[in-house]
């Protein structure tokens, strides 16, 4: 069976960029699957599932990203994490159960 | 941004005692008032800040390193503390290690892109194992000050 790639291209809209907390939703996001997710700037390629790592990217407002995943569960993981950068990083009413108050 | 460029250099703490993240975030905070870097009126309300923040998610970042931080119209500039916990903090991390390096950034409100630059240098910094390793092992301000320099210094980013 042959290891399937997704990849996507987003844009971080934030004014403060990808600092402490949306490196955290990232890593969380990403952690949720079993696909190897990475997000790759410029030529750097850092682990999603790192907040440590991701936070290395430094990545400002109106910076490009793709997000790469490889496994089984690729699309899925690409599908949330993009919808998670589209949404500006704020929690989605309808999976509420993560975080209540 | 480098280390040195808004970690204060009187705000470091060594083998810090206390092991509960509301008394190590007061103690930093209080590091950075006797380092006359933030106002002694407005400490309650910044450590206040910093606590509210943990609260949206935890600062651990992974590596048994935390980021706490908030912003904070009091201070003109990006500052900095650094505390160095032999036994550990629990700080709710996300791969559940304890905390040994903390560093606490209090920034200007109009200012988020030094505080990017500030997380992304930490990050980057600390992704070195031996750096991480030995910062860790610090006993006293002035070695953890000389590693920080050695840093910046591109002394062990590969």
């Amino acid at each position: 069976m042959s290891t399937l790639v997704v990849q996507r291209t987003v844009t971080i809209t934030s004014p403060n960029g990808l600092h402490a907390r949306p490196a955290e939703l990232i890593a969380r996001t990403a952690m949720r699957y079993e696909s190897e997710i990475e997000l790759l700037q410029e030529g750097v390629r850092v682990d999603a599932k790192s907040i440590l790592h991701v936070l290395t990217l430094g990545a400002a407002q109106d910076s490009e990203l793709v997000l790469e995943a490889r496994g089984p569960d690729a699309e899925h993981a690409i599908e949330a994490l993009a919808d998670l950068v589209a949404r500006d990083f704020e929690p989605d009413e309808s999976l509420s159960q993560d975080r209540s108050g | 941004m480098k280390f040195v460029d808004f970690v204060a250099r009187d705000a470091i703490r060594t083998s810090i005692e206390v092991e509960e993240k509301e008394q190590v975030i007061r103690h930093m905070a209080s590091a950075l008032l006797e380092a006359g870097k933030i106002a002694e009126d407005e400490c309650e309300s910044i450590i206040e800040a910093i606590l509210k923040r943990e609260e949206l998610g935890s600062t651990g970042i992974g590596r048994g390193v935390a980021v706490p931080h908030t912003k904070h119209p009091s201070v003109n500039e990006l500052v900095g503390a650094v505390a160095v916990s032999d036994a550990g903090v629990d700080f709710d991390s996300l791969d559940g290690e304890k905390v040994h390096l903390l560093f606490m950034l209090v920034s200007p409100p109009d200012r988020p892109g030094d505080h990017l630059r500030a997380l992304e240098n930490i990050s980057r910094q600390l992704r070195d194992d031996t750096f991480c390793s030995f910062l860790k092992q610090s006993k006293n301000a002035d070695d953890v000050w000389q590693l920080l320099e050695e840093a910046d210094n591109n002394q062990f980013v590969s």
